[in-house]
């Protein structure tokens, strides 16, 4: 198998008194689909805010190591790392202004650009995102006025314009319904190509439909992980078994 | 037998009694402002808001303390806007809680309930003796800053608070540092919050008597720069209708503070109005 993307060792996390994350080592490839599966409060979401450096913003404690090629992400400039890893959340929330502002704030602060290449990235982010031809005619009325599904794949566009290498889920689709739901799953699978993603979710068949191999995570303890047909089929740890036939959980 | 009072009644009532409020309140406003009116109206003309005032006031017009007004003020906001903006952005932004916001916001609070004449005084004593900075434009404005710093550092805290933290996050998650994010989303989100804080300091700037009368003086010459002496509105106002000088002309020079007043909020929301629709 090819070097891993991201390659985390030995990871703790701490909030205060609680142990969110205990001893995790993972490794996630390029252009695959790596789903997170668990219980609430199983740390699958620390674990996205500790890839990119949130989760020092509340606080968190961290030890161990995460590697973003090769490189410890606590030696990469944090904006640059942030600019690579790309977290959409659970929530689509869409910034003041116009669907052109939102797409184009992020990249702005990182480059220069002309008022032709913005345009371009505009509409190259919308196309990857499967938005272009629901809002081309809009580009400056308020992201406001989008539809939920409409917004978060809005926020999946804003991610995509800064180029980014990795893109992290965390519960995409909590929010929406099915048919925006199958359309952003459309999206992933079409920019597996391009990008590695992390798609942490609830729901078990959503992991099932579109991810490469799939990672249980349970009361912060990384269970077991494994090619998604696998972990679906045939899963080694008995607790696996049990969230997936919805035993708890 | 028992009184019941039905649901539709009830509503019927409280609809009733919060009407007859608004009323009152909207009774009261209207009463003060047409009674000033009608007292200062027939006072105003071309002549007495640009004519150098003469005989103490009894004469002549009010044009050096309309200039001295909107000095004075420009002075106080040109100094506290920054100023308090700046600590509320601090407080919120780089502050986690604790005591320091706290101490911060609880003297804050406790120096907006201090009258206006405490601070005139301490301004006489600073400004105007320690520093030598005499009866002056500078001092008076100097003052009035320290005096709105208050309002306009808990109106700008209260609205930066209310900035939701998921835009933060996502400007964070976006690869864009902490200091662009207070400047493109933080400031712009909370910015009409912001203004209301600012107006409401020039409202109290503007019709400031105590603390100004103690620290701008009262000369009656318009200002030739920021360290001459003046009389604002207000004090002119004030000494006109207390030394008996002339009420006709106290009750225009109101008039004339009223409708400053207005201009100036009036101005304020158009500038808000249009930074909003820039934004959003």
């Amino acid at each position: 198998m090819a070097n891993p993307k991201i390659k985390i060792t030995n990871l703790n996390l701490y909030y205060e008194d609680v142990h969110a994350l205990k001893d995790i080592n993972l490794e996630i490839y390029p252009n695959e689909i790596l789903g997170i599966i668990g219980p609430a409060n199983s740390g699958k979401s620390s674990l996205l805010r500790a890839i990119n450096r949130l989760a020092e913003l509340d606080g968190a404690v961290i030890q161990g190591k995460i590697e973003l090629d090769g490189t410890d992400t606590r030696e990469l400039p944090v904006n640059e790392l942030r600019r690579r890893v790309g977290l959409i959340f659970a929530a689509p929330v869409v910034l003041p202004g116009s669907i052109y502002k939102n797409i184009t704030y992020g990249p702005r602060m990182h480059n220069r650009y002309t008022k032709k290449e913005l345009d371009e990235l505009v509409y190259f982010s919308l196309t990857s995102a499967g938005l272009w031809d629901e809002v081309k005619d809009r580009l400056f009325d308020s992201a406001s006025s989008l539809s939920g599904g409409q917004q978060q794949r809005l926020c999946i566009a804003r991610t995509i314009a800064l180029k980014p290498e990795v893109i992290m889920m965390d519960e995409p689709c909590s929010g929406l319904d099915p048919i925006s739901t199958a359309k952003i799953e459309k999206t992933m699978l079409e920019l597996k190509e391009r990008f590695t993603f992390i798609l942490v979710t609830n729901n078990t068949k959503q992991a099932a439909r579109v991810s490469t191999r799939t990672a249980f995570f349970l009361n912060g303890e990384l269970i077991e992980v494994a090619p998604t047909e696998t972990l679906f089929t045939s899963p080694k740890d008995k607790r696996t078994n049990d969230y997936i036939v919805g035993r708890f959980g | 037998m028992t009184f019941r009072i039905g649901p539709r009644t009830s509503q019927i009532i409280a609809y009733t009694f919060l009407l007859a409020c608004t009323i009152i309140v909207i009774a009261i406003l209207l009463f003060i402002i047409g009674f000033i009116f009608k007292n200062g109206f027939g006072k105003l003309s071309w002549n007495f808001l640009t004519e150098n005032t003469k005989a103490m006031g009894k004469e002549g017009g009010i044009f050096p303390s309309i200039i001295g007004t909107l000095l004075v003020t420009f002075v106080a906001i040109i100094i506290a806007a920054p100023l308090g903006i700046g600590s509320a952005l601090y407080l919120t932004e780089y502050t986690k809680g604790g005591w320091i916001r706290r101490i911060i916001s609880f003297g804050a609070d406790c120096l907006a309930g201090v009258p206006s004449i405490i601070f005139g005084l301490f301004g006489f004593i600073f400004f105007v003796i320690t520093l030598k900075l005499g009866w002056s434009i500078l001092s008076g404005g100097l003052t009035l800053a320290v005096m709105i710093l208050p309002t306009i550092i808990r109106t700008s805290e209260e609205a930066i608070k209310a900035v939701p933290r998921a835009y933060r996050e996502i400007s964070y998650s976006l690869g864009v540092g902490k200091i662009d994010t207070i400047i493109r989303i933080v400031l712009p989100t909370a910015f009409p919050g912001i203004a209301t804080g600012i107006i409401l300091g020039i409202g109290r700037a503007v019709s400031e008597t105590a603390a100004v009368i103690f620290t701008a003086g009262s000369s009656l010459n318009i200002p030739t720069s920021l360290l001459s002496s003046t009389r604002t509105l207000a004090v002119h106002f004030y000494i006109l209708a207390r030394e008996g000088i002339s009420m006709p002309n106290a009750y225009g020079t109101a008039t004339v503070l009223i409708i400053i007043i207005l201009l100036i909020n009036f101005i304020a929301y158009r500038l808000m109005h249009r930074f909003i629709a820039r934004y959003y």
